[in-house]
């Protein structure tokens, strides 16, 4: 008698488009054996909206509301890098005002960003709690927000030179008195979280890559600086007010998971910091340098600037021919390079590992579409 | 015989309205609890503070349209929300509300209530397998893996009560548990076996596939787990069944550790109904606090920490019984 020969079968399972823990319409294409995922791929473009081809039919001052659209949770960060490159081309100088309240906006907003990322993290891992203690103060930082810009998500605030408005009175005391009180939030949401041994036990050492590996993948941003690299474009390259203030750059040891989370929550203090010196500091004055012309035409040439997202590193590229529309705009997502490193860091692990390593990701699926 | 019958149909009636009353109470609970641990409201629309709110919840599933995917097994896939909840439901026969209030004290009442118990896992398996999903036969698979894994420890340890008993009677161990321990405590045997009260928490948390051990329906990895596939009345007496163990094991943990009914001044279900609640608080307590294990670090800890940490508690109970 023959034994019966003993099948073994991969299964495929798509993780997405609609799944509740991918951030929105993306699809992690996993091949699992059993828990274990062997392979991995992801399926993207489910958001693609374009956003590089309009802008060559949008005006250049038209075009900010169009990269707010990409990465919705950090736009500041967007406007801030579009109007960095269009600067560099009109060679306009942006007065000391403007440049601390965009600092001051930028960094309100990588709060928000990372506090999102910190609940949306623990929702991963499978406690909602956290998350909606995260949203409390986040909701305080769009108030914020709103009161500057008079929107929550997608501002349309800065321009060539400058911002669109002047802070409202009482803002700057507001802030003050809300990043006064973020270390003590941060604490609470470590001992929720971060020190919590099941937390630790579902991230240490997963999804763990080496520094030179996590650069050849094209990592930028917390996971980058989760192994150990001090890689930040706000000291490495410093744009903008950056170099008045005095902040840290926080590293993780592994590049796991776990790093990149802590990385984040110290980022937050650090920004709290930054926020209060640039409050300090900022000096009265216009906040905008009168362009010469009324439609705004730079003249020929191209431009490159990045800037530290919360996700990492943002470039946006523009070429002019000299028109009133962009010849070319291209966006470098951190989101989108970030991604093309899930197969590798995923595979090997278990499903629910997977699940953690695209949280720790941080992906945001309007810039990986764009 | 017409008159035993009737009584036993009474009996039976009697114990559906206690427990889907109850059932109620602890969904309402669990919204309240839940948004008291995350600063918000929770329901306040429906009734006063939202009291009405789970009778609405379960009109609502009532009322939905019940899908079946094309492809599914249709004969299982009906019949794994009944495997699940008939036998959560069946467990209430051997349960002693009071020292007379008893449907049917069997002799074997533990036994009884072990072995619907492992019908359970059944349920999941078929909900899992029968849907033709993926996630929701990973998800089955997941949930069988750990039912069965801690449905051991958790026998274990009960049989530590058992021997300071001396039967398995639900109502003999509630009597018990009479009396006072050195002069001051109670004797219930929650100080009598700590360790086992222990293990006990801890394999409740997992029996009821709550967080932190609610792999088998993980939301963030699996959606919905074997039940995703399950909408309407169906995916309503899935959870149903998982309220109603939950509810079934602080009743059940209530008794067996907290001394049952015993208590002075208020009558006896209120002192039963009053420890099982403190139960289910905590049950809600840590499904709001903690993060969720991973699947094989569920499975270790069941075989390799769980069992042992039973076995050695029989051991000790043994020496101590031995001794005094």
């Amino acid at each position: 008698m023959t034994k019966p020969k003993l099948r073994k079968e991969t299964i495929l399972l798509n993780m997405g488009p609609q799944h509740p823990s991918t951030h929105g319409v993306i699809d992690f294409f996993l091949e699992v054996d059993g828990e274990e995922v062997v392979g991995a791929e992801v399926k993207m473009g489910y958001l693609h909206r374009a956003v590089e081809r309009l802008a060559e039919f949008r005006t250049y001052p038209q075009i900010f509301p169009l990269v707010d659209r990409l990465d919705y949770l950090s736009a500041h960060h967007s406007e801030f890098a579009y109007a960095l490159a269009v600067e560099k081309l009109l060679q306009v100088d942006v007065p000391e005002r403007a440049d601390h309240i965009r600092v001051i906006l930028v960094e309100l907003k990588r709060i928000a960003s990372h506090l999102l990322f910190y609940g949306a993290f623990a929702m991963d891992a499978g406690s909602v709690t956290p998350f909606l203690y995260a949203w409390r103060e986040r909701e305080k930082v769009m108030d914020l927000l709103e009161d500057v810009c008079g929107i929550r998500l997608h501002p349309n605030y800065f321009r060539f030179g400058g911002v669109r408005e002047d802070l409202p009175p009482g803002f700057l005391e507001q802030t003050i008195n809300f990043v006064d009180k973020l270390p003590f939030f941060l604490d609470e949401y470590e001992a929720m979280l971060g020190e919590n041994e099941i937390f630790q036990v579902r991230t240490i050492g997963i999804g763990k890559v080496s520094p030179k590996r996590a650069i050849n993948l094209g990592l930028t941003g917390p996971y980058l600086r989760g192994t150990g690299l001090k890689w930040d474009l706000r000291r490495d390259e410093p744009y903008s007010v950056y170099p008045k203030f005095d902040f840290e750059i926080p590293t993780g040891k592994q590049g796991d998971c776990f790093d990149s989370y802590k990385v984040r929550i110290e980022e937050m203090r650090q920004s709290g910091r930054i926020i209060k010196q640039a409050i300090e500091k900022i000096p009265d004055g216009p906040i905008r340098t009168s362009l010469p012309k009324k439609v705004i035409k730079p003249p020929k040439g191209e431009a490159y600037a990045r800037v530290e997202s919360p996700r990492g590193e943002l470039g946006v590229y523009v070429v002019s021919d000299g028109s009133a529309r962009p010849y070319r705009l291209k966006v470098r997502a951190p989101s989108f390079t970030n991604v093309q490193a899930f197969p590798e860091l995923a595979k090997n692990h278990l499903i629910a590992d997977a699940v953690m390593i695209i949280g720790a990701l941080d992906p945001v699926i309007g810039e990986v579409d764009r | 015989m017409l008159d035993w019958i009737a009584l036993k149909f009474l009996a039976g009636v009697g114990i559906l309205v206690f427990l889907l009353l109850n059932l109620l109470v602890v969904t309402y609970l669990e919204m309240k609890i839940a948004a008291d641990f995350q600063v918000r409201l929770g329901p306040m629309r429906v009734g006063w503070h939202g009291t009405l709110q789970p009778l609405a919840d379960f009109l609502k599933l009532f009322l939905k349209e019940d899908v079946v995917p094309g492809k599914a097994d249709r004969i299982l896939f009906w019949l794994a929300p009944l495997i699940f909840f008939l036998p959560a439901f069946l467990l209430f026969l051997v349960v002693p509300l009071s020292e007379n209030l008893v449907p049917q004290d069997l002799d074997i009442g533990l036994f009884y209530i072990f072995a619907l118990a492992t019908v359970m896992p059944v349920g999941i398996i078929v909900a899992g397998w029968s849907s033709n999903s993926k996630y929701s036969l990973i998800g089955g698979l997941r949930g069988a893996a750990q039912q069965i894994s801690y449905e051991v420890p958790m026998l274990l340890s009960i049989l530590g009560v058992v021997m300071l008993s001396g039967s398995l009677s639900l109502v003999d161990i509630v009597k018990a548990q009479d009396g006072l321990l050195l002069g001051f405590l109670p004797s219930w045997f929650v100080f009598l076996q700590p360790f086992g009260f222990l293990l006990y928490l801890i394999a409740v948390l997992a029996e009821t596939n709550r967080v932190p051990f609610d792999i088998p329906e993980a939301e963030s990895e699996l959606v919905a787990g074997y039940f995703t596939e399950y909408s309407g009345i169906k995916f309503g007496i899935f959870f149903l069944a998982e309220y109603t163990m939950t509810f079934f094991l602080s009743l059940f943990g209530a008794l067996v550790f907290l001394g049952g009914w015993q208590g002075p001044f208020l009558p006896p279900i209120v002192w039963l109904l009053i420890k099982t609640y403190v139960l289910i608080y905590f049950v809600i307590w840590v499904r709001w606090s903690l993060p969720r294990i991973r699947i094989d670090q569920i499975l270790a800890l069941g075989w390799k920490i769980l069992l042992p940490a039973a076995f050695i508690n029989i051991f000790l109970t043994a020496i101590f019984m031995e001794i005094g």
